[in-house]
């Protein structure tokens, strides 16, 4: 516009031309104050969760004590109080999350001893392998089971091993680890799956063919070159996937049941875990326990926002650059 | 009589163990995700197959929860239970989980969608374009966050910020309750975790859902025909409006039934929030307690035998239907016009 050289501004042609100007320019304006308005409310809703987590986590985990900030070691070293108990000298005694850092753990572990090769397998598949209808039936399933409410995937494990298909309580495990590790590694296959197969697309054919070239094998330009190329993305890609599951608490209501207080690491046994301690602990009675509850969901948001800015940051190049 | 001459033998590439072994494995695991998901429906298809057949579309329309209750048609004459077959005591139907989902559902799309529309819209027509880049990066995060601790926050802030005495349900209560007809959506805030308080929770996780794929769409838009519109003497907002929703309105569409999607099958958030009452309410006010599909899943499980059990799988059934439905077809929409 600045490099037509106009004799009269633009509004003033378009009020001069056009009747009903300022009546549309005041629309205009309106709109746009609307239009602000409904982001700054997005935002706020959005900034006042983050807000919440990070003050109150943080005042768990790292607690103000006459003035000095200090570290709460007791928050990762010990495991739950029994209501009501006391310090020597009297002072309310808190406990800590071990219990439940230990069950996620151990759940998260197991599950992704299962679900990431199958979900990393599945991802080379649809990236490397994929032909026509059979391809486009697994990227459909992956996307089905992705979009799949996680309370299905623990009602799926609770029925077929603790409940019993017969549904007289026959199954063949009890609330568990080794359940919630199941249902767990359900919902991590389809996000691996779709996460890696994201990252792998970043490689350039060119490379590929390179290897093919070489007279490399498929399997050996697979694992030498294309895996190779993206390592750090896959491995990233991973990690979000497992914070993702460790955040998931539906499905483990239904295959651990009660949180356990005390440290187990049986996985034929009930277990706690960091999402079962934020559940139970939010109604709590006991301060210590909502503030573990927070500490818990600062630790567990800490580890995604970790993670996806750092997908974040490989996905966005776009382009495998040397 | 003479041989055949020798046809020179075909160059087959040499059968790779290396390749046959590596594919297999591959195939093998997309192979196991195809099985994995057609398990899970057949699981619960033949789970709940007893409640299916005993109540069929009166499970829907029911709000009995009674392991005991006999069914009408199995008295004698003096009113005695008969043992026969088909008359194993319990009467189950899950009318209010499907009316909670409904409600909350509702409410959240219609709090969440404007919002999301007109913040993507804010973020790439009028904000500078690191800002927009800043506020999707940290809206694109928060769609991971658990919902556990959405949860957690509603009840140390939304669910006493609504409920409380003098909070907002108070305030809708006496202002638009006083409408007819309308007004009955918002009377009696007599409880603090009702439907409101968990439609509102519900909206603002789903609100980073829709924003995301909104503000993709929008910025898929041609430039051209805005810059046309521009260029003959339009508003900004006229091209906004003429311009760039219509060409988005598919893509939308679709991100709010992702969001609807997930405010379907969201479990923790609404159990903390929505007070699990598994009742019809007299009233139709938002401000009644209930319980949603999702929700009743993960409270009913302790109480499940034969047919209870039967039933609490068929909630199950119900909400993979349709949330699988809600997905498929937003993943239509929205790759309609995003092509990425």
């Amino acid at each position: 516009m600045a490099q037509i050289a106009a004799p009269l501004s633009r509004q003033a042609v378009l009020a001069a031309e056009l009747p009903r100007y300022s009546a549309r320019r005041l629309t205009n304006n309106i709109a746009s104050l609307i239009l602000l308005a409904l982001t700054v409310l997005s935002v706020l809703f959005l900034v006042l969760i983050v807000g919440f987590v990070l003050v109150r986590g943080i005042s768990t985990i790292f607690p103000t004590v006459d003035g000095h900030l200090t570290f709460n070691t007791d928050y990762f070293t010990q495991s739950g109080a029994a209501p009501g108990q006391t310090n020597a000298d009297g002072t309310p005694y808190a406990g800590g999350v071990l219990n439940g850092i230990i069950g996620t753990l151990e759940m998260l572990a197991f599950g992704a001893i299962l679900a990431v090769p199958i979900g990393l397998g599945t991802a080379i598949y649809l990236s490397e392998y994929s032909v026509g209808q059979l391809g486009e039936i697994v990227r459909f399933v992956v996307n089905l089971l992705a979009g799949l409410p996680s309370v299905l995937v623990g009602l799926f494990i609770w029925a077929l091993l603790i409940h019993g298909i017969n549904g007289d309580g026959s199954g063949i495990l009890g609330y568990s680890g080794l359940a919630g590790g199941l249902s767990l590694a359900i919902i991590i296959i389809p996000i691996v799956a779709s996460s890696v197969e994201s990252i792998l697309m970043l490689v350039p054919s060119e490379l590929r063919e390179a290897g093919y070239a070489l007279g490399l094998p498929k399997w050996r330009v697979i694992l030498r070159i294309v895996l190779p190329t993206v390592g750090g993305g896959v491995a990233t890609g991973i990690l979000l996937s497992l914070a993702r599951a460790a955040g998931e608490t539906a499905p483990l209501i239904l295959t651990v049941g009660g949180a356990n207080q005390f440290v187990n690491t049986d996985l034929l046994q009930p277990m706690s875990a960091m999402t079962l301690q934020i559940y139970n602990y939010a109604t709590s009675a006991f301060k210590t326990q909502q503030d573990q509850a927070w500490g818990n969901a600062l630790v567990l948001v800490a580890l995604i926002a970790m993670f996806s800015a750092a997908v974040r940051l490989i996905t966005s190049r776009k382009q495998y650059d040397n | 009589m003479t041989a055949p001459p020798s046809a020179p033998a075909p160059t087959r590439p040499p059968i790779r163990l290396g390749d046959a072994l590596f594919g297999g494995l591959v195939r093998a695991s997309a192979i196991f995700v195809v099985v994995l998901l057609i398990a899970v429906a057949a699981i619960f298809i033949k789970t709940a197959w007893p409640s299916i057949t005993r109540f069929g579309l009166n499970f829907l329309v029911s709000s009995d929860w009674d392991s005991t209750k006999v069914p009408d048609n199995c008295l004698d004459a003096q009113g005695n239970a008969l043992t026969t077959a088909g008359c194993e005591p319990g009467a189950y139907g899950g009318l209010p989980y499907v009316i909670g989902t409904v409600i909350t559902s509702i409410v959240s799309l219609a709090l969440a969608t404007p919002l999301a529309v007109g913040a993507a819209i804010f973020i790439s027509e009028y904000a500078p374009p690191r800002l927009g880049d800043i506020i999707s990066f940290v809206v694109e995060m928060l769609v991971a966050i658990p919902s556990v601790v959405y949860g957690l926050w509603a009840l140390a802030f939304v669910v006493p910020l609504l409920g409380d005495t003098g909070g907002v349900e108070n305030f809708l209560a006496n202002t638009i309750g006083q409408v007819p007809v309308i007004g009955a959506l918002f009377s009696n805030p007599l409880t603090n975790k009702d439907y409101f308080a968990a439609s509102i929770i519900l909206t603002i996780m789903i609100l980073p859902t829709i924003l995301a794929i909104s503000r993709e769409v929008v910025r898929q838009v041609p430039q051209l025909q805005k810059a046309g519109m521009i260029a003959l003497g339009a508003t900004k907002w006229e091209a906004i409006r003429l311009a760039v929703l219509p060409y988005a309105r598919a893509g939308i569409t679709g991100g709010a039934m992702l969001g609807l999607a997930r405010a379907l099958g969201e479990t923790l958030a609404v159990t903390m929030t929505i007070g699990n009452n598994p009742a019809i309410n007299p009233d139709p006010s938002l401000f009644n307690s209930g319980i949603t599909l999702a929700s009743g899943i993960a409270n009913r499980i302790g109480e499940a035998n034969g047919l209870g059990f039967a039933a609490i799988i068929e909630l199950g059934l119900l909400l993979l239907i349709v949330s699988t439905i809600i997905n498929l077809l937003s993943r239509v929409l929205v790759s309609r016009t995003v092509r990425a």
